[in-house]
């Protein structure tokens, strides 16, 4: 296992458009690193540059010690997953398993063994001499794995795994590979656009957007902290309610101003009163989880401030039911319980905790408290 | 669209029932006529069926029809053909193999620009380079030779094998390229190992879209070869257009099916990979 | 997993690594354009650098044996006074049309028939096809004994009661070329129907599906919706026909050889008889060099609308 640190890497292809604009990225020996953002933000693009597949224009790639830029993928002591699997449709699974340990010269016994441990590790000991073409969409997927844990790397790479599989068996593959980084203790990255997978599968959370780190950190801390609107939104589901708003002071304490078509409400602003002066009587954008706006009965905590919103739209999804009400003439989403979600047309009472509300610059889309 | 058998239904079967006879015509004339004796193909048709099927056409065809002054029948030029056209088949198919397995997977700074002007090769046509060519051949003392033959062929087939190899790579995942790379396999060993297992349909499809474009050449043939290292093709042109002596009509068509018979065996055992073919060739690009 | 490795070790490896690294990137590097470059260098040298050099000969007085000088446009306007030439020129224009034509009619109908879940399709198809397989040459011969006017298909119809038929374009230097175009729809209609079949079979069958529910009659749908979807098709047949057209050169001197005198007479030909049989490589060579401004002229615009019209989508 090694750690991987990632300074300063730009990518610019030939006809000039950058892809990567400069990436800084570091981890530990052991951690799972998840690179996820929307298509085109670049995060392929750097796992293959990691991987060796694509040429770093600028910038450092080092795995452990070791500064890997000018190496082969062979040399670099990494393994991949891919998104088609890429298995080789002309050897049966014990050839593609063994392959790259061929090609390394190991002895046939020692390969044998490996080739074995590895398939009973991921249960496909039934399947070695079948052909790629035999196997169903999650016994490819297993078959992949194995390739890459019999190589034993420094780092394991994925490249949206799991994206090709039915959802079940997505949901179950997904515990699958967190189990197997507990137990190896293995050092992975792992490209996504799927924002559960970022949350539920890292450590470590890099969310990408053209060419540039938007945010990096853990999941918790990006769910939470998020540094940008982009960030804000991509993260989570469903995502956060963007409220535009005018900071106001009412009492002595600052809040927010929304309305619906019944009546106003404000909300006041748990922040550091000192920071937000500057932005009295300014257009900001107002930014509360679905969670986070719920019917009395799921909030719990008395003296929260409360409204009643006239319900537009209702989506039960079963543990929850979603609320969508108008604020500010934007479209929200409330999450309430399902005996207390009433009726489209109807008026019900929901309650905001605005403790872990956020607000954005609406100019510049970053954080401001 | 019912399946029952209204009016409409039989028109359909019957006008496509007459384009069949339309296209086996010449078929038909050509084996009954190589069948008869030159006195019955004047008493009877063009349709009748021989009264005796008579093999004699045959034996001259292959062994003693004059083709100009020489009179040795096809023989000889069938083996040219087959001399020719197997190196050229196999060394043309060798070369748009790798080719195509560079342009697609392998590409580089350029590689795209350089397989466009690779396909120009397809398009122009084959007298603009004749002239060059005559002259090259003569210089090299491969003039009139089977080899001379060959070469041309490998050079000018090689733009369709790299084409066709080429657009059934692109059907194949990169990532098992980058796969192989990543398991340590360099740039022969993922070609041999992981890609030309799963190639053989191309092979095919490209070994007899080759085949029959040489097989059938004549331009080529005519202007590079003379005499005894002449194609069949051309050989045939000569007897059927001598002039002199009594037109053996029997014998021309004999002659004819000969130069056509291992293009229609291709056509007949491997008709699917054939079409197939033809289909990839004309989608060019 | 319990590979850890000791600092030492790290730093061992990574001494040695660069080495082995570099020539294996060196190879993934170098080893495509190496294995690439003898046929670029065969298309530079046999394909641009011989219509350069064909050409410069074009330019020159070359006859018998090529020569090198600067003559201008001699030979240019040598071709251009040549009435033989424009006898090829018109006969190909004429062939070109009607071939491209009839192949194209005859090779839809066959594709739009055959469409129609025929039951013996497989067998129909193979017949169709099977003159695709054959050398021009053999076509060819074929077609010149059935269309000999005292024992072909004329003797058969007059055998057959008709006895005033006649027909004798074969040798009627007015009608020869239309043999060539008898006998080429012959050879190449079943290919343009293989084309056209692979492109109906590629609609979308759940559009022809709502035009039924939409209530067309089945003539309606291929007229209005399957045969305009075939659009690309008909680039690409076009493309490949044109190509056929501008370098037939076998099936003429087969059949008719470019007789009765040069009436049948098509570029391919000209080229070949004044650079290789008459010794006027420099007429021959000027030629060639039409031919190919003429594939250009009919090809590039094609292919410009056909991507055109791709990207429109």
């Amino acid at each position: 296992m090694a750690s991987l640190s990632i300074d300063n890497v730009c990518k610019t292809y030939n006809n000039g458009t950058d892809v990567l604009k400069g990436i800084d990225i570091a981890i530990d020996d052991g951690q799972f690193l998840i690179l996820v953002g929307p298509s085109g933000c670049g995060k392929s693009t750097l796992l293959n540059m990691i991987a060796g597949l694509d040429d770093i224009s600028s910038g450092d790639i080092r795995i452990g010690e070791r500064r890997v830029n000018d190496l082969s993928p062979k040399d670099r002591d990494i393994a991949m997953v891919f998104q088609s699997y890429a298995l080789y449709p002309s050897m049966s699974v014990r050839q593609n398993i063994s392959f790259g340990l061929e090609i390394r010269k190991q002895p046939k016994a020692e390969i044998d063994a490996t080739v074995n441990r590895v398939a009973e590790m991921l249960q496909i000991t039934h399947l070695l001499d079948r052909k790629p073409s035999q196997l169903s969409g999650g016994q490819r997927q297993r078959v992949a794995m194995g390739r890459a844990l019999a190589r034993n790397p420094s780092i394991f790479l994925f490249d949206e795994p799991l994206s090709n599989l039915d959802a079940k068996l997505r949901v179950e593959m997904r515990t699958e590979i967190k189990l197997m980084h507990q137990r190896l203790k293995s050092t992975i990255v792992y490209v996504t656009h799927d924002q559960i997978e970022a949350m539920t599968l890292g450590d470590r959370i890099a969310v990408m957007k053209d060419g540039i780190v938007q945010q990096f950190g853990s999941p918790q801390d990006i769910y939470d902290n998020p540094a940008n609107l982009f960030v804000a939104g991509f993260i989570g589901s469903p995502s956060m309610n963007f409220i535009p708003a005018t900071v106001v002071e009412s009492g002595g304490q600052l809040g927010v101003k929304v309305c619906d078509d019944h009546g106003c409400v404000v909300l006041p602003l748990p922040h550091d009163k000192a920071k937000l002066a500057q932005w009295v009587g300014k257009d900001v954008i107002f930014g509360i989880r679905p969670e986070q706006i719920t019917d009395a009965r799921t909030a719990h905590r008395e003296g929260l401030p409360q409204m009643d919103c006239h319900v537009k739209v209702i989506e039960p999804t079963g543990p929850d039911t979603l609320i969508f009400v108008t604020l500010n003439d934007t479209k929200v989403c409330c999450r309430a319980h399902p005996t207390e979600a009433k009726r489209p047309g109807d008026a019900m009472q929901l309650v905001f905790d605005v403790s872990k509300a956020v607000l954005f610059d609406p100019k510049t889309e970053m954080r401001i408290a | 669209m019912a399946n029952k058998l209204s009016i409409g239904r039989l028109l359909v079967y019957a006008a496509l029932a007459l384009v069949a006879v339309y296209y086996l015509l010449p078929l038909y004339v050509m084996l009954t006529t190589s069948f008869k004796t030159l006195d019955d193909i004047r008493q009877g048709n063009l349709l009748s069926l021989p009264q005796a099927w008579n093999g004699g056409a045959w034996a001259k065809a292959w062994a003693s029809a004059c083709t100009g002054i020489e009179c040795g029948g096809m023989k000889g030029f069938f083996w040219n053909s087959v001399k020719m056209t197997v190196p050229a088949v196999l060394i043309s198919t060798m070369f748009g193999a790798v080719n195509g397995y560079v342009v697609s997977m392998w590409r580089f700074r350029g590689s795209d620009v350089l397989f466009t002007m690779l396909l120009v090769g397809c398009f122009i046509p084959f007298q603009v380079v004749l002239l060059p060519m005559a002259q090259l051949l003569g210089y090299l003392g491969i003039a009139n030779t089977t080899t001379g033959l060959v070469l041309v062929h490998v050079i000018y087939g090689t733009a369709f094998t790299t084409l066709f190899f080429r657009n059934f790579y692109v059907t194949v995942p990169d990532e098992l390229v980058k796969a192989g790379r990543i398991d340590g396999a360099g740039f022969w060993t993922i070609f041999f190992r992981i890609l030309l297992p799963v190639s053989g349909p191309i092979f095919v499809v490209c070994i007899i879209w080759q085949f029959t474009q040489i097989w059938n050449d004549f331009l080529f043939g005519v202007v590079f070869a003379a005499g005894e290292s002449q194609p069949i093709t051309v050989a045939l042109n000569n007897l059927v257009n001598t002039s002199t002596g009594v037109k053996e009509y029997n014998v021309d068509m004999a002659s004819a099916i000969i130069a056509a018979l291992p293009t229609l065996f291709v056509y007949m055992v491997a008709g699917r990979y054939f079409v197939r073919g033809l289909t990839a060739g004309a989608v060019k690009g | 997993m319990s590979h850890s490795s000791s600092p030492a070790e790290v730093r061992a490896l990574a001494d040695a690594a660069p080495a082995a690294a570099s020539r294996q990137r060196l190879a993934d590097r170098w080893l495509p354009r190496l294995v690439l470059s003898p046929t670029i260098v065969m298309s530079l040298v046999f394909v641009y650098g011989f219509i350069a050099w064909t050409a410069w000969l074009s330019f020159t007085e070359s006859r018998l044996m090529p020569r090198y000088d600067w003559a201008g446009l001699t030979q240019y306007l040598a071709l251009f006074d040549n009435e033989r030439w424009w006898t090829a020129v018109a006969n190909l224009g004429l062939f070109g049309g009607l071939f491209i034509l009839c192949t194209l009619v005859v090779g839809l109908l066959l594709a739009v028939l055959l469409d129609q879940k025929i039951r013996a399709e497989g067998a129909l198809r193979a017949v169709y096809l099977y003159p695709m397989a054959l050398s021009f040459i053999v076509t060819g011969t074929a077609w010149k004994w059935m269309l000999n006017p005292d024992m072909g298909l004329q003797k058969v119809l007059n055998d057959w009661g008709f006895a005033n038929f006649t027909f004798d374009w074969l040798v009627d230097p007015d009608r020869a070329i239309y043999t060539v175009v008898i006998a080429g729809v012959w050879q190449s209609s079943g290919f343009v129907m293989a084309l056209f079949l692979a492109g109906l079979r590629g609609v979308d069958d759940s559009i022809i599906k709502a035009a039924q529910v939409d209530g067309a009659s089945l003539p309606t749908i291929y007229r209005r919706i399957v045969i305009p979807s075939l659009r690309p098709v008909f680039f690409s047949v076009l493309l490949i026909l044109s190509h056929i057209a501008i370098k037939s050169f076998d099936l003429v001197m087969a059949l008719t050889g470019g007789g009765p005198g040069t009436s049948s007479d098509v570029p391919a030909v000209f080229m070949y008889q004044f650079a290789f049989t008459r010794g006027q490589l420099g007429l021959g060579a000027a030629s060639a060099m039409m031919m190919l401004m003429t594939i250009v002229a009919v090809l590039v615009p094609l292919m410009y609308l056909e991507t055109r019209s791709a990207k429109r989508g």
